[in-house]
């Protein structure tokens, strides 16, 4: 039996989160004895096998269709079930990415298995996999296991860590029957930004009401450029109308877990933690010495956040 | 047109989540409301017959509670609602939802043009029901749409992917999983509230929709849920402005080895 691991790529460049899948799933899969496997679908992205061998990859399948350029979910639902028809594996990993969100799902469904979605942690004892997975935006954490042959995973980005290791890397070609897809894209548009992808990101800079309007955001983004952080907003800075709601951290945004989070007049409602509770570090900054954020923060100035970031950001470009 | 929207009661946003002696989460004393993600989608619903005509049918999974959830979504403006409610459902897992909900919008109300959801729910956050309908009921799918608009039976939706954004067209019948920013929820007027005691709400049982307890078996089974370790306050630092960032960037660099 195997462990099959679906890797994410876009634009012939794969994501960060495959490799931390692939490296989670080679612990599961030295726990378990099963065989790792990784499925690479997409056009013209053969040579991105190679890269996937370093992370302890015992066969790489690879389906390479000019059908398959453009990820859809019904096509690429498809695919999977057709190879998990073929493999029978124990376990699918996935990441937790928009991509994995809802390939997962209607893979699952079509499969009829079992998915435990937004995993912070699977381990593997006394002959079965446990899956934890955070409830409430991460107010509660839940144990899980999945009942049947076939289990499906997505794993948080940026909680599982990436370790090289050595595998039999061989590479095989599948070439299952593709259907037409019932949706067509029809125009993409990515932020032209070079800062991180908040999901992705090792640091996040943050901000919220406390900046006073639209224009304090200038001071998150200069504190993020010198440590090359992305940026998040807080709920109320986005139902202001600061900033996109795709910058929302939160329970009813995005949530998070970088190394660093710095959190600028951001008071930490109940709703904010949520999202960024799993973060490693957790710098607070904000004028009201009794805000919430205090509570949670390693690291806590009470301050002027028009004094502090300046001088913060002064500070690391000597540094640098 | 039939428009169906799929709706799901769980905790507010605000509420404090407390373990039962049990191992499972306590819902006593907490409020109860309709999935902020899920008004997203009945409004894009109600929107959509506003302007094509039709009538909007929302449904849910849930115990006698969820009668409220409905209709409160009657007295925005929907017009009529089917409760699924079986003992057999309490504790369903996402894969049970959906088993039931396609049966249901396979056969009873088949025929819809539009199936709305929201993108998630905000309590167990998994978002799977959506992409498991989707694909029970063969459709096109759009996730985590930020804007929508039919016309000559086209549908076209503009979705988040990570890092930007993406435009879709979809043949009918589709389904819509809605994200915050699709639209500005209406909150239901005097007269709405009024009309919605009246509105149709039916309650059905596994047995009504031809499922078997076993068709509805969970396939995922929570061992025990436990909270998270709290976070403690950590150092206040304090003085003059220099002082301080100096102090925390060396924090950062020797203690915490984050930067």
């Amino acid at each position: 039996m195997s462990i099959v691991v679906c890797v994410e790529q876009r634009d012939g460049k794969l994501r960060k989160i495959t490799f931390e899948a692939l490296s989670e799933g080679k612990r599961l899969a030295t726990a378990s004895g099963e065989t790792l496997k990784a499925l690479l679908i997409g056009s013209g992205i053969a040579g991105l096998a190679d890269e996937l061998k370093k992370y302890g990859v015992d066969e790489v399948a690879v389906v390479d269709n000019e059908a398959l350029a453009a990820y859809t979910s019904d096509v690429y639902a498809a695919v999977l079930a057709a190879y998990i028809a073929q493999e029978n594996p124990a376990l699918v990993l996935f990441g937790h990415s928009a991509v994995g969100k809802e390939l997962a799902p209607r893979t699952a469904a079509k499969v009829d298995c079992g998915l435990v979605s937004d995993c912070l942690a699977v381990t593997f004892a006394d002959g079965d996999y446990l899956f934890s997975h955070p409830v409430y935006a991460g107010k509660a954490i839940g144990s899980y296991k999945v009942v049947g042959p076939v289990r499906m995973a997505t794993l948080r980005p940026n909680v599982f860590a990436v370790a090289e290791s050595e595998g039999a890397g061989a590479v095989v070609d599948f070439a299952p029957e593709i259907p037409a897809a019932k949706v067509t894209i029809t125009g993409v548009d990515m932020a032209s930004s070079d800062r991180p992808e908040l999901t992705e990101a090792d640091i996040i800079c943050s901000g919220g009401r406390g900046l006073g309007g639209p224009e304090g955001f200038a001071l998150i983004e200069g504190l993020a450029d010198v440590l090359g952080a992305a940026v998040g907003s807080s709920r109320a800075a986005v139902d202001a109308g600061w900033r996109e709601h795709a910058a929302q951290v939160g329970q009813t945004g995005k949530v998070v877990s970088p190394n660093l989070y710095v959190a600028s007049g951001i008071s930490g409602a109940i709703q904010h933690l949520a999202g960024m509770g799993s973060s490693k570090v957790i710098v607070g900054i904000n004028k009201d010495g009794e805000a919430n954020i205090f509570n949670v923060a390693d690291y806590g100035i009470e301050g002027d956040l028009n004094k502090v970031i300046p001088a913060l950001i002064e500070k690391l470009k000597e540094l640098q | 047109m039939k428009i169906v929207a799929c709706i799901k009661q769980t905790f507010d946003t605000e509420a404090k989540i407390v373990v039962g002696g049990d191992g499972q989460i306590s819902d006593e004393g907490v409020n109860l409301i309709v999935n902020p993600y899920d008004e997203y989608a009945v409004e894009e619903a109600i929107r959509t017959k506003e302007k094509d005509g039709g009538e909007v049918v929302v449904v849910t999974v849930g115990g006698d509670k969820a009668q409220e959830a409905l209709r409160y979504c009657l007295a925005m403006g929907a017009d009529r609602a089917v409760l699924i409610n079986d003992p057999a459902l309490a504790g369903a897992d996402s894969r049970a939802v959906s088993v039931a909900l396609a049966k249901l919008l396979s056969e009873k109300e088949a025929g819809f043009d539009i199936i709305f959801t929201g993108k998630e729910s905000v309590d167990d956050g998994v978002g799977q029901v959506p992409s498991r309908l989707a694909e029970k009921l063969d459709l096109a799918q759009a996730n985590v749409v930020t804007a929508f608009e039919l016309s000559d039976g086209k549908a076209t939706a503009t979705r988040e992917i990570d890092g930007g954004s993406e435009t879709l067209e979809l043949v009918l019948p589709a389904l819509i999983s809605a994200q915050k920013g699709l639209n500005e929820v209406r909150y239901p007027s005097l007269p709405g509230i009024m009309k919605a005691k009246r509105k149709p709400l039916e309650v059905l049982a596994l047995g009504d929709l031809g499922l078997s307890v076993d068709d509805v078996a969970s396939k995922v089974e929570l061992v025990a849920a436990e909270l998270p370790p709290a976070r403690k306050a950590g150092q206040r630092l304090t003085g003059e402005v220099d002082e301080v960032v100096a102090k925390l960037v060396q924090l950062l660099q020797d203690e915490a080895k984050v930067i």
